[in-house]
């Protein structure tokens, strides 16, 4: 099976660079979006328990938000690099 | 099976994607390498834009705001209220001027995305966040070097409440975190999420005028036109988060320069 995919893949033409590029994105992508997704849920559970702070919540939601996106864009900009 | 999956060699002919070359631009006035070109322009244009905001709405200002004076007043204490006092406390009075000038210069960049005519988010170039990110370097070091004098750098480097045997662990990473990251992601942050966007945008409408070209494909165009408009939408959405996000983590680096324990 291993085999055949490596067959496979020697066969494919054409610009392999590009197909490295959507992995560099795309995997690039995994972490941060868990990430964000995690960040997110815990926030509005905290605002849901504790609606006086939400303000206090949100911004420091979106301040993690912007520190865990970093590594996607990260990723993204190294797509055009390379 | 997989074989065919795999077995496409190119993809279909016709429609070129566009690339990177979108954010090319050519000298308007000027000849060199000291012209001016159109991103040039465009941020001229911002920077007057902003001016003139400021100005016509705050030259007689009413006690009963109307018009241009309410809006923008809404914006001036949006950041008082939701970035300066939420961040730094009282301290951060005396910075609201500035942030708010960098809040609205950063928005009119990035709204210029979507404005008609137009179309070219400014700081998608490599030349606005640079300079908006070694601005604020310099001044969350300059603020901490202010209150603290050099002990600034002590605390940064050397965080108190520390065994003194992890300092060989600490230092490093703190250096890198403080004076290294800081300003890249800065402007990794905007730049990338401006030329993403001016990416998505330019594909999604030349494919829709592509796909409206033969009969056949018209089907296919007409939700790639209602994406591409929706996309514009959350671009707004977009342009407001990234001038925000940018404008509070400089509220962030000064606050954390001005009282460092935390």
């Amino acid at each position: 099976m291993f085999r055949q995919l490596i067959g496979v893949l020697a066969q494919v033409e054409g610009d392999v660079g590009t197909i490295g590029k959507g992995l560099v994105y795309g995997l690039g992508a995994i972490g941060p979006g868990i990430g964000i997704g995690f960040l997110v849920g815990k926030a509005v559970e905290a605002m849901a328990r504790q609606p006086e702070a939400a303000g206090m919540v949100r911004t420091t939601m979106f301040l993690g938000i912007a520190f865990v996106e970093a590594l996607a864009l990260f990723g993204f900009v190294l797509s055009f690099i390379i | 099976m997989l074989a065919a999956a795999l077995a496409f060699k190119r993809p279909p002919q016709g429609f070129e994607a566009p690339g990177t070359e979108i954010f090319e631009t050519h000298c308007v006035l000027g000849s060199g390498d000291y012209c001016l070109n159109r991103a040039s322009l465009l941020m001229i244009l911002a920077a007057i834009i902003v001016l003139a905001l400021f100005l016509i709405a705050f030259r007689r200002p009413q006690l009963v705001p109307s018009g241009l004076q309410n809006a923008m007043e809404t914006v001036v204490e949006f950041v008082r209220n939701g970035i300066a006092l939420e961040v730094m406390g009282r301290d951060g009075l005396p910075w609201v001027p500035f942030l708010t000038t960098m809040f609205v210069f950063i928005f009119v960049n990035n709204i210029f995305e979507i404005l008609p005519l137009i179309h070219f988010p400014t700081t998608s170039r490599m030349a606005i966040p640079p300079l908006l990110a070694v601005l604020a370097y310099v001044l969350f070091i300059g603020a901490g070097i202010r209150r603290h004098g050099l002990g600034f750098f002590r605390d940064a480097l050397f965080p108190p409440g520390v065994p003194p045997a992890l300092y060989v662990l600490v230092t490093p990473i703190e250096f890198v975190s403080t004076f290294l990251v800081r300003p890249v992601t800065l402007t990794v942050r905007l730049l990338a999420n401006m030329v993403a966007g001016h990416l998505i945008l330019t594909i999604f409408f030349l494919g829709t005028a592509y796909l409206a070209l033969k009969p056949t494909t018209i089907p296919f165009a007409i939700p790639a036109f209602g994406l591409g408009v929706f996309l514009m939408m959350f671009e707004i959405l977009v342009s407001v988060l990234q001038a925000y996000i940018f404008t509070i983590l400089t509220a962030v680096y000064v606050g954390l320069a001005i009282h460092p324990e935390h």
